[in-house]
Parts: C-alpha cells; sequence; structure tokens
C-alpha cells in the first residue's frame, strides 16, 4: 500500500510531498508478517493430521440354535487372536493332533501376508486381472463403474477356489489385532471371512503354548 | 522483477503480496480446521489400508482404552426427537434450551440420569468431566435404547424427506441418505469390548459397520 502512494504528487512540489508522505505512511509490517506465518504454520499442521477413512466390516447374526457354524472346508483355515498381539492359525477342522502354526502381522514370510497369498493366489491374481481391465474400461458414468465394478469382483471374491477365513479373537486380544488382519485380509482379496467367537477346544489349544 | 518500484535510498521489499498470501492462507486453514468440535474422548484407532471416505450419515459409537462406550448421531433434529423421548421413558424434562444444546454436542458418555446435567456443563467443565460411559449391561442397556431409538427416528425422518422429494418432482438419492453405523475404538481397547457394542447391534438384525481408521501406507 505505501508504495502507491511513490507515483503521487507530480508537478513542482513533488519533491516535498513526497518526502512528507514516506515518512508517514510506511508502517513495519515484520510483526504482522511474523504473525501471520506463525498462524499459518500453526493452522497447516494442526488440520492435515490424521485423516479419519473407514474399513467395512461384517459380522455375522447370531445363530438361531445353539450350533455353531461349521465351515470347515478343506480351503479352509482359522487364525486365532491371542494376548500380547500373538496371532496362530490352522487349516482345516481342529482336530486334537492339529498343531498351531505361529504368525505375525508384517509381510515377512511367516508373516499372515504370506499365509494368505498361498491360499488365495488364484483369487488374488483374478483380481489383479480385472484392476487391469478396468483401466481399460470406457463406461462414461461413475456409478455405472463401480456397480459394474463391485459385481465382478464379488463374483471372483465369493468364487468355489477362495479362501475362506475364519478370524476368532480370545478376550484379551486387542481391537487393533482385528483390524490389522480385517486388512490383511483386504490386501489379500479374501471375501469370504467371518469374524466369529472361540470354542472352548481352541482357547485350550492357545492356552496350552503360552 | 523489474516490475516492483525500489524507493532510491531504502532496500525494502515490498511485502504486500506475501502478507496478502499469507492471510488469505491462514483465512482459509482457520475457517476450515475449527470446524470440528472438541469430543470428549480421545481415541486412537488402528490404522488401515482401507481409503474408503467415512459416510455422510451416521451413528457413532466410541470406544476408549478403558472400554467405555459413546455415543454420537450426526443428524441434529433427529438427536432433538431422540433426546425428547429417551427424556420420556426415562421420566426426564428437557428445556428448549438444553435441547438445542443437546443437539450441538459431540459425542456423549453418560448414563441417562447424569445427562442433564452434563449438557448444562460449560464447555471446558465439560472438557474435565470424566465421563463414566453409557450403560451396556443387560439389565439397563442405555446404549441399545439410544441405537435403536436413532434408528427408528432417522428412518422416519429419511421417508418424510423421500415423501417431499417426491410430491416437489426431486430425485431423493436414498443409498447416499442411509444412516451408517460406525465403531471408532482406540487400538489398545479390548476387543471383547468392542465385541460387546458389536453385539447390541447385532441383536438389532444390524450387521455391517464402518470401523473408523487412520490412514496407513501399504507395506
Amino acid at each position: 500500500m505505501a508504495e502507491i502512494q511513490e507515483g503521487g504528487g507530480g508537478g513542482g512540489g513533488k519533491h516535498q510531498k513526497k518526502r512528507a508522505k514516506k515518512s508517514s505512511t510506511r508502517i513495519d509490517m515484520t510483526p504482522m508478517v511474523d504473525l501471520a506465518f506463525l498462524l499459518l504454520t500453526f493452522f497447516i499442521l494442526t488440520s492435515t493430521f490424521a485423516k479419519s477413512k473407514a474399513t467395512d466390516l461384517s459380522f455375522p447374526a447370531k445363530p438361531k440354535d445353539d450350533q455353531p457354524i461349521s465351515k470347515d472346508k478343506a480351503n479352509g483355515i482359522t487364525i486365532l487372536l491371542g494376548e500380547n498381539n500373538k496371532v496362530y492359525w490352522y487349516p482345516g477342522a481342529l482336530t486334537p493332533d492339529k498343531v498351531l502354526t505361529k504368525a505375525d502381522y508384517s509381510s515377512s514370510k511367516d508373516g499372515l501376508r504370506a499365509v494368505f497369498s498361498i491360499g488365495n493366489k488364484k483369487v488374488y491374481d483374478k483380481m489383479q486381472n480385472l484392476k487391469a481391465d478396468a483401466k481399460k474400461w470406457t463406461y462414461k458414468d461413475d456409478a455405472v463403474f463401480d456397480s459394474i465394478y463391485k459385481y465382478k469382483s464379488k463374483e471372483i471374491k465369493g468364487g468355489e477356489d477362495a479362501l475362506v477365513v475364519i478370524v476368532k479373537a480370545d478376550d484379551k486380544a486387542s481391537y487393533k489385532n482385528v483390524i490389522d488382519v480385517v486388512d490383511e485380509l483386504n490386501i489379500s482379496e479374501i471375501g469370504k471371512f467371518v469374524i466369529v467367537d472361540m470354542t472352548p477346544e481352541e482357547k485350550a489349544k492357545l492356552d496350552a503354548l503360552k | 522483477m523489474p516490475k516492483i518500484k525500489m524507493p532510491k535510498n531504502s532496500p525494502t521489499l515490498d511485502m504486500t503480496p506475501m502478507v496478502d498470501l499469507a492471510f488469505l492462507l491462514v483465512t482459509f486453514f482457520m475457517l476450515t480446521a475449527t470446524m470440528k468440535a472438541t469430543e470428549p474422548v480421545v481415541v486412537d484407532a488402528p490404522s488401515s489400508t482401507q481409503s474408503k471416505a467415512i459416510p455422510d450419515n451416521y451413528i457413532l459409537v466410541t470406544i476408549n482404552k478403558e472400554g467405555t462406550a459413546f455415543f454420537s448421531i450426526t443428524n441434529t433434529n433427529v438427536r432433538k426427537k431422540v433426546l425428547a423421548s429417551m427424556g420420556e421413558k426415562y421420566g426426564v424434562k428437557f428445556t428448549e434450551k438444553e435441547t438445542l444444546k443437546f443437539a450441538a454436542m459431540t459425542s456423549f458418555g453418560v448414563p441417562f440420569k447424569d445427562l442433564k446435567n452434563y449438557i448444562n456443563l460449560s464447555e471446558s467443565k465439560k472438557a474435565e468431566y470424566a465421563s463414566p460411559g453409557i450403560p451396556t449391561d443387560s439389565t439397563d442397556n442405555q446404549l441399545d435404547q439410544w441405537i435403536f431409538s436413532s434408528y427408528s427416528f432417522y428412518q422416519s425422518d429419511l421417508i418424510s424427506k423421500r415423501e417431499e422429494a417426491k410430491t416437489k418432482n426431486e430425485f431423493f438419492d436414498t443409498k447416499k441418505n442411509a444412516l451408517k453405523f460406525a465403531i471408532k475404538a482406540d487400538a489398545e481397547a479390548p476387543y471383547v469390548k468392542v465385541k460387546k457394542v458389536v453385539d447390541i447391534f447385532t441383536d438389532r438384525e444390524i450387521y455391517t459397520f464402518n470401523m473408523i481408521t487412520t490412514m496407513e501406507e501399504r507395506k
């Protein structure tokens, strides 16, 4: 603002006028700028933290009678979540001689990701193909695109060769563990999973490992 | 920058555009950042690679580290109706002012008998208030009451809105306006406590949830 005044005046009295205005209109803006940038930094830092997102999760209905859900198919695995972030798994049905395998939440070769990717390889590959195909689709409407994509992925994930995963959390397991497993399931494109309560036999096996 | 006229003897720089920009940004961040009101409960949600946006209309149950449950619903109109109906049920009358205060509130975690006092607390007192949580035991399942009552009022509200749109010949996006159920639990919360809340929903035949998580890069 102060600078605009510079060109003013004109004519014979130019020199005198200029000097007079110069001394009165120039304000030191430095403190204001300091404050402005301080506030700016503060708001930038506080506003961009922690973007919340949602993870879809479905839970099964309570079984009408006392019969437990039996999904002990050949291509099923059960994940057991224990205390202190411990996680174990076993394939198929639980028999007394079955050994629980230890796993973790990392993407290493002992991790859940490796376990899931072996069992769900066919579906995973199909999903990758679908994703590659989807890039070439030419639907004008996003809603049409979404519904077709959803339908196709549902078809693949619900297919016969999809891995069935049963997640069972101990009383002492933390909520984070459950979300981590669900996240791994989503990464591995596993659509057939269910979160249910642990049976006493499984609890006994888990306790025996301590 | 040849356009800027430099005063002959002083090396001062014209800071005006910079200040303009700085204040513009300050204004922008202030307006966007202060939208969210303070929550009575601080929850450190677990991270996930899922990047689904949070829905517009939802019932939110927050569970903190100790497993204490807090309740919230986004729709202020429904909030007022729910408070009135819950008040009738428990024999507590709320004034117009209290109802408005309640509608503007975020999550709360107090048993119904303490709700009136809690509403009338000042903002700073509310922040200090140690919320005991909404009772969830089977003898006095207030959380279930809140959920059920909010759900039914929301549905009737939705139907009337749809009818209104119909008479005006406007499109009404039922899917977008549908009520979702969000659970925001602390990463350290024991799973049994989350399970208890989930069971309350599943008893009401609600099976799908939006679990609130924070963003995480895929490893």
